[in-house]
This record gives C-alpha cells, sequence and structure tokens, in this order.
C-alpha cells in the first residue's frame, strides 16, 4: 500500500460543522411541530402557494432553457466575435449580483414607468403594467438564470471534438442534422441536471418572489415560511412549510445527484475544425440576432442600476451614517461567509483528496464531496428558520443576526470550494505525491510550495463569490434582523417597501459596488496574477 | 565483485493475487537495466527501493545499510519518474533548489550550486525558465540537474526519456552514464529496449511476472538468453544448454 498519511479529520470537522448544523437546525424544526400537523398539513392555503412555487419554479425553468439553448448554440457556433470573453464574463455577474439590485434593475428596465415601457408608449402603443406578480418573478428568475444556463451548457459544445466537425462537414450534414446527430446527445445529457439545477434554485427562490411577489396568489413556501415567521409569529407553521420545503428540494437534489455524473470528455487529438454550418447567412443572422437580444437582457437591468444610482440623491443618501453602518456590517457578513465556506469546504476537498487519490476510493471521495453539498437541499431560509426556532427559548433571536447570516451563507457556498478546489488538490497529488516524498516536502513547505500555488486561483474565485453572496444576502438578515444589525440589502428593501425610489437606486448602487469590489479585491488579492 | 550497492534480500510486495519477490545485488558504482514485459514489476521494484510503496517482508539495502523501514526522502536515492518530475509553476533553478531544501530557503552558495549543476547537464543560463518554456528532452535534464545537487549514492530512471525520440533518448542515456562515472553513483532503470541496456549498462536483470529470472553481466543476459521466458521475450531462440524453469 501506499505510504503516505490520509487525513480524515479535515473532513470529520467540516461535516462535523455542516451536517451538524443543518442538522441540529432541522431536529429544532421537527421538535416544533405541533401535534394537529396533519390536519394543518394540506389546508387549501398551503396548497395554494405549493402549487404556484412549483408552476413558477416549472415556468421559470422552461424559459431560461429555452432562451439560453440558441444563446449557447450561437456562442458555441462563434467562438472568436470580438467581445466574446467580455460577453461571457457579463454572464458571471448574475451570479453574484445581489437578487435585490436585480429587482431595481429589472423594474427600471420592465417596469410600469420603465424603458420599456417608455419604448412602447413613444410608438404610439400602450405601456406595460406593472411588474408584480407572476410576470415579474418570471422575468428576474430568467434574468438569473439564462446566464447560468448558458454558462453551464458550453462545456457540451467545447467537448465536441474538432474530428467530429470535419467529419459532418465531409458527409455534408446541415444545420439541423448537426443539431440532431452531433449537438443533441450530448445537450440531452446534461439538460436534465441543469434543469434541476435551475428548478432548485428557483423552487427556493425568496427575495425575488418577496419583493415581486405577494398576496396569496404569487407567494411561495421560501416567503411563507419568513412570513410565518416574522409577521404572523406562528411558528408552528414555519416549521411545517420547511419542511414540506426540504422533502420536496430533497428530492430534486437526488435527481440532480443522479444526473450529475456523465461528463465524460472525449479523447482526441483536438485539431481545430470549423463547424459546416457556420458561415450561413441565414445562421449569421440567427447567431447574431440571438447574442444581442441575450447580451441586451443582461445588460439594460445593469445599466439602469447604474444610471439611476448616479442621478439619484448621491450625497444626501452618502451622508447619512446608518448607511455606512449597513454597508460595514454588509462587509462583514461577506468576508465571514467567505471564511466559513473556505475553511469548510478546502478541510473537505483535502480529505477527499486523500481518499481518492492516496486510497484509490474515488466513489467513496465523491460521496463525501456530495455530502458537502448537501446544504443545498437545505435552502438558506430553512436553515434560519431552523436556528430561529432554536434560539427563540433563549430570547436572543436577534443578537446572533450578523454571524447567523455569515455562517449560513458561508455554509451554503461550501459546494463553489469544493467544484474551484477539489480538482486542483486532486491533480497535485495524481502528480507530486511521489516526487514530494521522494524530495522530503512536507508540512509547511508543501502547502507554501506545492498545494498553494496550485489552488489559489480557485481558492480566491470561491472565496470571492462566498463573500459577494454573503454581503448582498437578504435571506438570513430578513428572518434575524433588527434595528441593530440592518445590513444593505435590508436597508434598501425597507426604502423599496417605503416606495422611496430615489434613494433605493442609490443604495443598489452601493449594494452593487459593494458586492463586485469585494469580489474583485479578493479575487486579484488572494488569486495572485493570472498565469497564462 | 565490487562492494555492494543495491541489495534487495527476499522483498515481498503484492496487491490482492498479484504478488511479487524480488531478489537483486548491483554493485556499487555499476548501471543495472531491468528489463521484461509490462505488468513484470519493473517499476513495482523502483517504487519499494524508493520508499513509495511498503514491503510486506524482506531488506533493502544500500552500501550495506539497511533502509526499509526509512521514508522516501531520508533514503539515499533519487527517483526520475516518467513524469511530473517538476513543478510547472517553479522554474528550473528552483525546481532544482529543492532537491538542496525541501523548503526552498537557499542562500547564495547553494544557488551558485544550482546553476552549475544546470550548466552540468547543458542547461547554462536556463535557470530562469519555466518547465514549459523547455523542451521534453530538457525538462528532464533539469530532474537530472536536481539528482546532482541532491547527490544521493542510487540513482532510480523509471523509464524518463521513454517520451523522447531514439537519438535524444541515447544521448540522454550517456550522460546520466558520464555522471555516474564522474560521481561514482550506482544507477538503476528500467527500460523496454534491450538495445538501451546493451549501450549503457554493464548489468541487466529480466523480470517476469514479479520475479527475476535472470540477472548477470549485459551481454551474457542478453546474447545467451538461459531461460524461455527470456528467450521469448526477446524473440530469440533458447540458448544451447538451457535448462527450463
Amino acid at each position: 500500500m501506499s505510504a503516505l498519511p490520509v487525513h480524515r479529520w479535515p473532513a470529520g470537522f467540516a461535516l462535523l460543522a455542516t451536517l451538524g448544523l443543518a442538522g441540529v437546525a432541522l431536529a429544532a424544526l421537527l421538535a416544533a411541530v405541533p401535534a394537529s400537523a396533519p390536519v394543518r398539513l394540506f389546508d387549501p392555503y398551503t396548497v395554494r402557494i405549493l402549487g404556484f412555487t412549483a408552476f413558477q419554479a416549472v415556468l421559470s425553468t422552461l424559459l431560461s432553457l429555452a432562451f439560453a439553448l440558441p444563446v449557447a448554440r450561437a456562442l458555441a457556433r462563434r467562438t472568436a466575435f470580438p467581445g466574446r470573453g467580455l460577453l461571457l464574463g457579463l454572464f458571471g455577474i448574475p451570479l453574484v449580483l445581489p437578487a435585490i439590485v436585480a429587482v431595481v434593475g429589472i423594474a427600471a428596465v420592465w417596469g410600469r414607468n420603465g424603458m420599456a415601457s417608455a419604448l412602447l408608449e413613444a410608438l404610439g402603443l400602450e405601456g406595460l403594467s406593472p411588474l408584480y406578480g407572476l410576470s415579474g418573478i418570471l422575468i428576474a428568475h430568467v434574468f438569473f438564470n439564462m446566464p447560468l444556463a448558458v454558462r453551464l451548457l458550453l462545456p457540451a459544445w467545447s467537448a465536441i471534438p474538432g474530428e467530429t466537425w470535419r467529419l459532418s462537414a465531409q458527409l455534408g450534414m446541415g444545420s439541423g442534422a448537426l443539431f440532431r446527430i452531433i449537438e443533441w446527445p450530448r445537450l440531452s445529457a446534461v439538460l436534465p441536471g441543469i434543469a434541476a439545477l435551475i428548478f432548485l434554485l428557483c423552487f427556493t427562490s425568496f427575495t425575488v418572489v418577496l419583493t415581486l411577489g405577494g398576496g396569496p396568489a404569487a407567494t411561495t413556501l421560501e416567503v411563507a415560511i419568513y412570513q410565518a415567521l416574522r409577521l404572523d409569529f406562528d411558528v408552528a407553521r414555519a416549521v411545517l412549510l420547511a419542511l414540506m420545503q426540504v422533502a420536496i428540494c430533497a428530492a430534486i437534489a437526488l435527481l440532480l445527484a443522479a444526473s450529475g455524473r456523465n461528463a465524460a470528455s472525449e479523447a482526441a487529438a483536438g485539431i481545430a475544425a470549423q463547424r459546416p454550418d457556420a458561415a450561413r447567412p441565414g445562421a449569421r443572422i440567427f447567431d447574431a440576432g440571438s447574442i444581442t437580444i441575450a447580451a441586451l437582457w443582461v445588460l439594460l437591468p445593469l445599466g439602469a442600476v447604474v444610471a439611476a444610482g448616479l442621478s439619484g440623491p448621491l450625497l444626501s443618501v452618502l451622508g447619512e451614517r446608518e448607511v455606512w453602518l449597513a454597508t460595514l456590517r454588509s462587509l462583514l457578513v461577506g468576508l465571514g461567509a467567505g471564511a466559513v465556506a473556505l475553511t469548510l469546504g478546502t478541510a473537505l476537498a483535502w480529505s477527499a483528496r486523500d481518499i481518492a487519490v492516496r486510497r484509490g476510493r474515488v466513489r467513496r471521495a465523491d460521496r463525501l464531496e456530495l455530502a458537502g453539498s448537501l446544504n443545498l437541499v437545505v435552502s438558506p431560509t430553512v436553515f434560519g428558520a431552523g436556528l430561529f426556532v432554536l434560539l427563540l427559548p433563549l430570547g436572543q433571536v436577534f443578537s446572533f443576526a450578523l454571524p447567523i447570516a455569515a455562517l449560513v451563507n458561508g455554509v451554503i457556498a461550501v459546494p463553489y470550494v469544493l467544484r474551484l478546489v477539489g480538482p486542483a488538490l486532486r491533480r497535485t497529488a495524481e502528480h507530486h505525491d511521489r516526487l514530494c516524498a521522494g524530495l522530503g516536502i512536507g508540512g509547511m513547505d508543501r502547502l507554501r510550495l506545492v498545494e498553494w500555488p496550485a489552488a489559489r486561483r480557485g481558492i480566491a474565485l470561491a472565496v470571492a463569490l462566498a463573500a459577494a453572496l454573503g454581503a448582498g444576502d437578504l435571506t438570513v438578515i430578513a428572518l434575524f434582523g433588527n434595528q441593530d444589525s440592518i445590513t444593505l440589502p435590508l436597508l434598501l428593501y425597507r426604502a423599496l417597501g417605503a416606495y422611496r425610489t430615489q434613494e433605493a437606486a442609490v443604495l443598489a448602487l452601493l449594494l452593487v459596488g459593494l458586492c463586485l469590489a469585494l469580489f474583485l479585491v479578493i479575487e486579484r488579492t488572494v488569486g495572485g496574477r493570472t498565469r497564462t | 565483485m565490487a562492494a555492494p550497492g543495491l541489495e534487495l534480500q527476499d522483498l515481498h510486495f503484492g496487491r490482492g493475487s498479484w504478488q511479487v519477490v524480488f531478489d537483486l545485488a548491483v554493485p556499487a558504482g555499476a548501471f543495472a537495466a531491468l528489463i521484461g514485459a509490462s505488468g513484470a514489476g519493473k517499476s513495482t521494484l523502483l517504487a519499494l527501493v524508493g520508499g513509495f510503496e511498503t514491503p510486506a517482508s524482506g531488506s533493502i539495502r544500500i552500501d550495506g545499510v539497511d533502509i526499509t523501514g526509512l521514508a522516501p526522502a531520508q533514503r539515499p536515492v533519487t527517483t526520475l519518474f516518467q513524469d511530473h518530475n517538476l513543478f510547472a509553476h517553479l522554474d528550473a533553478a528552483q525546481n532544482v533548489g529543492l532537491g538542496l531544501d525541501p523548503g526552498l530557503r537557499l542562500d547564495a552558495a547553494q544557488k551558485a550550486k544550482v546553476s552549475q549543476a544546470l550548466a552540468h547537464v547543458g542547461l547554462g543560463g536556463m535557470d530562469r525558465r519555466l518547465p514549459r518554456e523547455l523542451s521534453g528532452g530538457e525538462r528532464q535534464r533539469v530532474a537530472l540537474a536536481r539528482s546532482l545537487v541532491r547527490a544521493r549514492p542510487v540513482l532510480l530512471l523509471d523509464e524518463p526519456f521513454a517520451a523522447l525520440g531514439p537519438a535524444l533518448r541515447r544521448d540522454m542515456l550517456d550522460l546520466v552514464d558520464a555522471l555516474r562515472r564522474e560521481t561514482g553513483i550506482t544507477v538503476v532503470m528500467v527500460s523496454h529496449e534491450p538495445a538501451d541496456a546493451r549501450r549503457v549498462a554493464d548489468i541487466t536483470a529480466f523480470m517476469h511476472e514479479g520475479r527475476i529470472l535472470a540477472q548477470g553481466d549485459t551481454d551474457t543476459v542478453l546474447d545467451s538468453p538461459d531461460h524461455p521466458a527470456l528467450a521469448d521475450y526477446l524473440g530469440v531462440a533458447p540458448s544451447e544448454g538451457s535448462t527450463s524453469g
């Protein structure tokens, strides 16, 4: 057997922290289930909420994929137009954009007094009706998930070897035949997983529904849990909704896990070959149209946030002490979430690496990493609701708002660390374990000279993501926040609720600036210079 | 026979049904070649000597000292692997410098030594080059320079030149042989090419299904294969008077 050590304690610690915490939250919820539960579980109101939650999630998923497919195909077909890299970067922004900022931008484009409405009226047509309700929720969900779907779909195309395109050109395949025979088989392998992921994200969407939904006709489980806890003080109801939510998410996540194993890449010489259908005029026009519409779809709301923020009452808003305190709190939550995600994520990835590479137990290691992602099943609201119920008897619910927000957002971001850092750690061990052992490079020397240079870019990206998400969090802070723990997203939410639109515009710009700055500073300083 | 360099005595190792037993003696300062088909256990033998695998029983001695229980870095051995001998993010001098200090904290004298070693293997002035800026042969020269500064008495070659063309491979083998004569180290190489063994190896061992079936003077072993498996491997008729089994 290999003489190299296998470290199991980091994963033990991380699993204890993540699963333990989720377990404690769930146990607290279960313990709070009232005796009369089965009677109230499926009252008409709950059924209606459940129905709407699933309905909007299905529609959001279908619309996002229907939009993303032609865009991804166009980007796959046009690999060298100027600005392509910039566009893919733009498609990454919704990932770190606080949902509440996106809502502000989307309202500025698609709202009653938005840009689209103004354009229609200038053309002598009727303007748009207010954004609230299903249409607003769908627009926001497609804003977030179409770019995500494009980024997840593109690898399916780049995995098609150049030899295949050369062969298809020789056989004279048209665009339709290419799609049916070459592209679709690969897409159909990844689509269920992507669809399940997007469904899960929309099913558990909180901020979008909180701000754009409302009323029993447009409420999701997540928002209903929040309302039960914070507005109705009906803990029993919140617990039932949360458990329902966990059960459904677990079922979907199982589907996701089952479909996530087919990333087989084909070995090929990697010749560069143009696909045969790229040069046709019809294809050119279609691709240009798809890419332009998608770019505007993402760019316009972002631009609207910047424009509205800059033309708002900048000085008076930025002069308020409360705004700066809120900014500082958001910064702390972001940094805390980054630290939590990094600690737990790298601990899991480290043990999984040892088990996979040094013991050859790859499947066991993958299962270990999957356990770190199980928190996808326990949404931030459910997580928060559990901790809320747990802390309620202590009378201390609101004094831990910031640490809890950092903790929950950090745990939620662990899958990013696993995906961005895990492969680098495994590669290092595969390539260099023997060399390091032979030269006696161990302990801190190995960390500094071997692991860190290989993993730092992944670490930087994952921590930057976790920090930006934490700083933009509204879910946990809406549950736990009070006057003493108002963060920037909560301040913005309250300004929107009070129809202080101009103030909200400035706060939105400030929040997006904070998240972007946090992301870039961490990515650049921790990640170091980009090596080519 | 010269003083013992590397000795393996009744060395047992295995995974499940695949078991190997090695007995081998290489005189100090000799160049030995291990030949045999894939799966014969050649790389396993080197991994056991390098300390990357732990034997079930038996002993490994170098210059008469038992090293069986030592960690890889404490053994008087350097291994050149088939690939991944260098860290891709460190330049040539840093990769060599790791042979002097695993934390890469080098004083001026050590840095000078690194530069000399690089010059010695024909890479003078290439200190700052990253591995990706070097050819395949140059990368293995850097690894060879590191084995020079480590100055361990035994050098193991686990097919580090297998990916190079025939001419370049011969050049590299000649370079290793020249370094061996200069420094007096013992070299053990795994090879798929009997011609390579003939070119540089004083002694050759033939391995088959986890056993060493023949060892001795290279020309003797290759010219008069006294074992049917060796004759099969070489594609020649067994020599006169061979004994089976």
